[in-house]
C-alpha cells in the first residue's frame, strides 16, 4: 500500500512516460492478459523455467550427494566446480546458442548449465554435514540402500534442498530472461526486449507485477507448505 | 552352544599426528554362551565402544576373527548405542517399525510399547521426549527386530539414578520374556552386578580381557542394593587387579 502511494506521487511529480502512474499499469496489465499476450509469454518462460530447474535439481542433487559421499571424487571435481560457478551467465549462454543454433534445447541448456553448480554445492554441503551416528545406525540395522537414503539422508538433506531451490529459482529466474532476450523469439525476457526498445516503461512494468505475482505464487502454494510438511517433527 | 566367539589379534587407529598407530585392541578373546547376559566393564576410553563396533560389522578394520549366532553373516543384531539415535523426523512407532522387516508382524510393537509404558507416546516426535524415553524407545527397537544377540553401549549412561534403575528393571523384564544373548558394556561396577550373569573386566589400552566373574546373586534379590553392595565389597577384596579398572 505505501509502494503504491508513493509510487502515485513520484509519477504525478515527474509526469512524464518514463514512470507511468499505477492506474495506468494496471491498464496495460488488463489490456495484456485481455489479448492473451501475457498469459503466453508468462507460459513459455514458466514451462522453461520447470523444465530447467527439475533439470538442474535433479542432476545437481545426484552429483552433490555422490560428490559429498566421495572424498576423491570431491577432489578432483573441486577446481572444476569452482570454475563453473565463476563462468558469467552470459559467456554460458552465448556459447550454448553459438555452438547448438539458436534453438529450444540449448536454451535449455543455457539455463541449466548455469543452475546446477549452484545445486551441486549446497548439497554437498548437506551430505558432507549428514550425522554419522544414523548412518552406523542404519547400517546395524540393514537398512537397505533405498530405505537409508530415504528415511535418513534425505530428511536431512531437506533444509539444503530447500535453500537450493529457492536460490535457484531466484537465479533462473534472471538467467532465464535473458537466455529469451538473447535467442528466443518468445517468453518474458524476448516481450520486455521489444518493450524496451519501444521505451514501453508501462508495459515493462505491467510484466513484472506478473512476474513477481507468479512468484509469490510460488512461495505460497508450493514451497511454504513443503516447509511445513518436513519441520512438523521440530520443538 | 555360544553365541559370540571373539578373538581379535589386534586392532589399531592410525595416530592423530598421522605418524604411528595406536593400538586399541591386542589379543582379545572371548566366547559368550547363547542366552548369556555378559557386562563389559573397563575404564572409559578403553575401545568398548569400538569392541562393540566391530561386533555389530560396522568396523571391518581389524585383524582376527569374529562368529556371531548360528547364520554369522545373515545373524540379525541389535544395537543399543549411547545416545539413543532415533531420527527425529519419525514418530516413535515409525522409528520402530522403520527398523523391521516386511515380513514381521507389527503386533510386536504393540506389545514391546506396552512393556516399556510408553503406548502413550508412540506418536510423538523423539525431540519431545525426555532422555529416559528415548532410551526406552532405542531398547524397543532393538528387540523388536528379534535379534540373536543385543548389544548395548552404555545405554543408562547420565541418567539420573531413579530413572535409570527404572529403566535397567524394564529392560530386565523384557530380557526375562525374550531371553537374547545380551553384551552389556558399562563402567558401573552396581550397575553390572545388578544385570549380569557374568562379568568381564578389560584393562585400558591396549585392550584385553583382566579376569571374568560369574555373578552368583540369584536373579531375585538383585533389586536389594545391600546384597549387591557386599557382593561388589567382596569382588573389589577378592580381586584386587579390577579396583584400578573402576
Amino acid at each position: 500500500m505505501v509502494l503504491l502511494v508513493v509510487w502515485q506521487a513520484l509519477a504525478s511529480y515527474i509526469n512524464s512516460g518514463l514512470l507511468p502512474a499505477p492506474a495506468t499499469v494496471a491498464t496495460v496489465f488488463w489490456l495484456e492478459l485481455m489479448t492473451g499476450q501475457l498469459p503466453y509469454h508468462l507460459g513459455v518462460t514458466l514451462l522453461r523455467l520447470l523444465v530447467s530447474f527439475s533439470i538442474a535439481m535433479l542432476l545437481g542433487c545426484a552429483i552433490g550427494i555422490a560428490l559429498g559421499r566421495n572424498k576423491k571424487m570431491d577432489a578432483f571435481f573441486d577446481n572444476w566446480l569452482v570454475i563453473s560457478l565463476n563462468v558469467p551467465a552470459l559467456v554460458t549462454i552465448i556459447l550454448c546458442y553459438v555452438w547448438f543454433g539458436l534453438i529450444e534445447s540449448a536454451a535449455i541448456l543455457a539455463v541449466v548449465v548455469n543452475k546446477l553448480p549452484n545445486v551441486i554445492v549446497t548439497i554437498r554441503e548437506g551430505t558432507r554435514r549428514l550425522d554419522q551416528d544414523l548412518l552406523e545406525m542404519a547400517s546395524s540395522f540393514n537398512f537397505s540402500k533405498h530405505k537409508t537414503l530415504l528415511h535418513v539422508i534425505w530428511p536431512q538433506l531437506h533444509p539444503f534442498v530447500m535453500g537450493a531451490t529457492r536460490s535457484g529459482l531466484a537465479l533462473i529466474w534472471k538467467i532465464i530472461l535473458v537466455v529469451e532476450l538473447l535467442g528466443r523469439s518468445n517468453g518474458m525476457g524476448y516481450q520486455l526486449h521489444l518493450f524496451f526498445q519501444l521505451f514501453d516503461v508501462a508495459s515493462i512494468l505491467a510484466y513484472t507485477i506478473a512476474f513477481v505475482a507468479v512468484i509469490q505464487l510460488i512461495e505460497v502454494m508450493i514451497l511454504k507448505p513443503l516447509d511445513k510438511k518436513s519441520l512438523r517433527w521440530r520443538r | 552352544m555360544s553365541a559370540i566367539d571373539i578373538n581379535i589379534h589386534s586392532k589399531t587407529y592410525p595416530a592423530i599426528d598421522q605418524v604411528g598407530v595406536h593400538l586399541a585392541i591386542k589379543n582379545l578373546q572371548l566366547s559368550i554362551k547363547s542366552g548369556e547376559f555378559v557386562c563389559l566393564v573397563g575404564p572409559s576410553g578403553s575401545g568398548k565402544t569400538t569392541l562393540l563396533n566391530i561386533i555389530a560389522k560396522l568396523d571391518k578394520d581389524y585383524e582376527g576373527e569374529i562368529t556371531v549366532g548360528r547364520y554369522n553373516a545373515q545373524s540379525k543384531i541389535g544395537c543399543i548405542f549411547q545416545n539413543p539415535r532415533l531420527l527425529p523426523w519419525r514418530t516413535v512407532r515409525e522409528n520402530i517399525e522403520l527398523v523391521l522387516d516386511t515380513s514381521q508382524s507389527l503386533a510386536i510393537v504393540d506389545e514391546l510399547l506396552e512393556v516399556m509404558q510408553l503406548t502413550d507416546s508412540q506418536q510423538v516426535y523423539p525431540e519431545r521426549l525426555s532422555l529416559g524415553m528415548s532410551r526406552r524407545v532405542s531398547i524397543i527397537r532393538a528387540f523388536a527386530i528379534e535379534p540373536e544377540v543385543l548389544l548395548m553401549d552404555e545405554p543408562f549412561v547420565s541418567l539420573d539414578a531413579p530413572t535409570a534403575r527404572q529403566v535397567r528393571e524394564l529392560l530386565l523384564k523384557l530380557w526375562h520374556d525374550r531371553p537374547h544373548t545380551v553384551l552389556f558394556v558399562t563402567h558401573d561396577l552396581r550397575e553390572a552386578i545388578t544385570l549380569a550373569d557374568r562379568l568381564i573386566f578389560l584393562s585400558a589400552r591396549p585392550m584385553s580381557v583382566v579376569s571374568e566373574i560369574v555373578v552368583t546373586i540369584p536373579r531375585a534379590e538383585r533389586h536389594n542394593e545391600s546384597v549387591v553392595e557386599v557382593f561388589r565389597q567382596r569382588l573389589l577384596n577378592d580381586y584386587p587387579e579390577i579396583k584400578q579398572l573402576l
